[in-house]
């Protein structure tokens, strides 16, 4: 670590890593009473060379690998590898496996948010609110077992298509759980999102301004939440995002309370995407048959999607092995991080932990 | 722990939990005697160790075998003349209304806030320690802390370290020796009990302090200075708020008083501004969400708790639900009528069912509310409270003189 002089009436307090807040993860920060004056974030603690060791697989091998690094958004960070290294193979994958990565990924990104909520819950000292989403991210977490077989990694979307075939009495489960869970979220919004204690902890707490998110460069819901309507899904549509109708959220408030409320409102038009995906998938096959030691033709591709925390991004190089000549990962929780020492600055000591968890940052993800 | 245990361990883990068993009895009995020696407070009770130890009939001990001699009921009898009898003051202070009593309906209060917590998060809580719905998973608890090792951090100062589960037990024991629960039923009693008990509860922030400052441990420290700004700015509304129950009452700061002038009508009528702010700021005098800022894990590790381990902690623990006992209690003295009730049913029965109604409704904001934010809390309480309690003081004034109690 690096030694720093503070002032006398200076503190220097190391959060993590193994605050119960910070998780994988250090920051240093300098409180002057009880205001923020200095905040260094110190990642890295996880870091496996998640990039480095896709060298030494082919290109099937790396995915149980690869989605390790973020375990509630397991489908997210598969899709654009496979998205980009089908486009290396040449191969277009069947119209059903499409329609089914993108049940996946919208059941992921209820699931990722869900564990996002919660934790934000206890980091405002809410425990019903902690155990409540987590309690009903079990129920979707069922439903991605119903296709993917497991109960969190799945390794779904591979390259050439889907592992697995949905089974029939997906449609009507998922339908029940989505009138469950409408239900739920007036709950949630009753117990928590109105609550005037809410309201007071989150209401101007971390203002990060339309024009310094996109300065920054901040991804997903940070940015929606500084009212930009910028979203993978409606800028450069894959899969068949352009044929479902679903909004995207944004906020002028700029603040916690808009990104807890950005959060909210895209579980509600996640289950609405996955209605209309019920209703349109065809018939047909779910995947391509691939060797095991399937060549990719030379050449870069770049693979990307709107994962659970924002714009996750692919970029492989191949030499025309079995191997990727190199593989860039661009996650969005480390794009987010850039914005934690300009919103803890100046704010209170107190607030800490809820502004650090509204960027959605997870530590793992974004060492790779 | 370590792997190898040699007798010598063996034994100074032995010892170890008999300094701890032995530790508590005389941290409660301590300020009782200070409240009697030094304070001078009138003890009411008509038999006791203390002041008729030279009238005990040593031959009685021949009937020691006899059941009839031996009935602590019976004042009259050989164990009551020992001073050991209900009505002594060694039995209040050790059994009822005194520690045992305090402590295992505090055990059984975490209990009951984990099983309601519990059910209003859909959760089933704790479930198999004593079978039946885990009623005795605080005892379990309270096993587990007792073989817990007990460590000091290297550069903690030790004595002020280890002195403060001493202090908050002494200050909660403090608390209870002052709060009668019967008509007859105290361990003291003085014309100004009321003041001894809002005196009382201002020594813990001291505490609180302290352990913050012992630990050497920035998140201590940062939750000790939060404890300190907390219950100091939220002393003032609190005995403001009970300032409307003495000019009610006719003066008195009396408990038995309090509640024998509560016989037309409970305060909490026409005090239920007062009764309000009470709560309010007792909640923030245990620290309970939404006001558990001193605490606030998510933060502050476990803020001025943060190194305190094994029965350290237990301590601790015990001692401030032993402190939300009390001012369960003392909000059920000053604005439900203390032990007032229906005949047939016993007044302490009563003072018991009210008080547990109290602790239910400390216990449920837990459930869902936030923590607020130091700066809102202090600002609440400067602006609101103490206007909310001067306006109840006022009401209290007119009441007072229109004549109308």
């Amino acid at each position: 670590m690096i030694t720093q002089q503070v002032a006398e009436d200076k503190l220097t307090v190391s959060i993590g890593p193994q605050h119960p807040g910070a998780g994988h993860f250090r920051f240093t920060i300098t409180v002057e009473g009880d205001t923020i004056t200095d905040c260094v974030p110190d990642p890295g603690y996880v870091h496996r060379g998640a990039e480095k060791q896709t060298e030494y697989r082919n290109y099937l091998q790396s995915i149980p690998m690869l989605e390790r690094s973020s375990l509630t958004d397991v489908t997210n960070i598969i899709m654009p590898y496979s998205m980009a290294s089908e486009e290396l193979m040449g191969i277009e994958i069947p119209p059903r496996a499409k329609y089914l990565r993108m049940i996946m990924s919208e059941n992921q990104r209820i699931i990722s948010h869900l564990y996002w909520l919660g934790i934000q819950g206890i980091f405002l000292g809410h425990s019903t609110m902690f155990m409540w989403p987590l309690g009903d991210r079990d129920i979707f977490i069922d439903l991605g077992q119903m296709i993917g077989g497991a109960r969190i990694t799945y390794s779904y979307a591979i390259p050439g298509g889907v592992r697995n075939d949905m089974p029939e009495s997906f449609k009507p489960r998922a339908l029940k759980v989505f009138d469950y869970f409408e239900k739920r979220l007036k709950d949630y919004e009753r117990i928590f999102f109105s609550s005037p204690l809410f309201l007071k902890r989150t209401l101007g707490v971390g203002v990060l301004p339309r024009e310094d998110a996109i300065k920054l460069g901040v991804v997903g819901p940070v940015l929606r939440a500084s009212d930009v309507k910028s979203d993978v899904r409606i800028d450069e549509p894959y899969n068949f995002y352009e044929d479902v109708d679903f909004e995207v959220p944004s906020f002028k408030e700029c603040d916690t309370y808009a990104r807890c409320m950005v959060h909210l409102i895209e579980m509600r038009q996640s289950m609405r995407i996955i209605r209309q995906c019920l209703e349109k998938i065809p018939q047909g096959p779910v995947r391509v048959k691939l060797s095991p030691q399937q060549r990719a033709n030379a050449g870069e591709a770049y693979g990307r999607v709107e994962a659970s925390r924002g714009a996750m991004g692919f970029h492989i190089i191949s030499d025309g092995s079995t191997k990727p000549y190199r593989v860039k990962i661009s996650v969005p929780s480390f794009r987010n991080l850039i914005a934690l020492p300009k919103l803890l600055i100046g704010s209170h000591v107190a607030d800490m932990p809820a502004i650090y968890w509204s960027l959605d940052y997870w530590p793992v993800e974004a060492d790779r | 722990m370590p792997e190898i245990v040699n007798f010598e361990q063996f034994v100074r883990r032995i010892l170890e939990i008999l300094f701890w068993v032995l530790i508590i009895l005389p941290m409660i009995a301590l300020p009782v005697f200070y409240l009697i020696y030094v304070l001078q407070v009138e003890i009411q009770c008509g038999f006791s160790l203390l002041n008729c130890s030279h009238q005990i009939d040593w031959s009685l001990a021949l009937y020691m075998f006899d059941p009839s001699k031996m009935n602590p009921l019976d004042p009259n009898s050989y164990i009551s003349q020992l001073g050991l009898g209900t009505n002594s003051v060694l039995f209040k202070v050790s059994t009822f209304p005194g520690l045992t009593f305090a402590a295992i309906l505090s055990s059984f209060v975490i209990w009951y806030e984990r099983k309601l917590l519990a059910k209003m998060q859909y959760r089933i809580g704790p479930l198999y320690a004593g079978r039946v719905e885990g009623w005795l998973q605080s005892f379990a608890d309270l096993f587990k802390l007792l073989f817990k090792e007990i460590v000091i951090p290297a550069r903690a100062d030790t004595l002020f370290f280890m002195a403060v589960p001493f202090a908050m037990m002494a200050l909660s024991g403090a608390l209870l020796a002052v709060i009668p629960v019967g008509p007859t039923t105290f361990i003291a009693s003085s014309a100004y009990s009321l003041l001894i008990a809002l005196a009382i509860l201002s020594f813990f922030p001291i505490v609180t302090l302290l352990a913050g400052w012992a630990s050497n441990n920035k998140f201590s420290f940062i939750g000790g200075i939060r404890a300190l700004y907390q219950m100091i700015s939220y002393e003032i509304p609190l005995i403001l708020s009970v300032v409307g129950i003495i000019i009610l009452s006719g003066g008195s700061l009396n408990f038995v008083d309090i509640v024998n002038s509560q016989s037309r009508i409970w305060f909490i009528g026409p005090m239920i501004l007062g009764a309000i702010v009470f709560y309010v700021t007792a909640m923030a005098e245990v620290e309970r969400i939404p006001f558990d800022i001193p605490e606030a894990d998510s933060e502050l590790v476990a803020g001025w708790l943060t190194e305190y381990t094994s029965m350290n902690f237990g301590v601790i623990n015990l001692a401030v639900y032993i402190k939300l006992y009390a001012l369960s209690s003392l909000f059920t003295l000053l604005f439900l009528g203390g032990w007032q009730g229906p005949a047939p049913v016993p007044g302490v029965v009563w003072f018991m069912i009210k008080t547990v109604i109290m602790l239910t409704i400390f216990i449920i904001p837990r459930g869902f509310n936030p923590r607020v934010r130091i700066d809102q809390l202090i600002s609440f309480g400067w602006v609101w409270l103490i206007g909310i309690a001067f306006a109840n003081i006022f009401i209290a004034v007119f009441l007072r003189a229109a004549g109308l109690l």
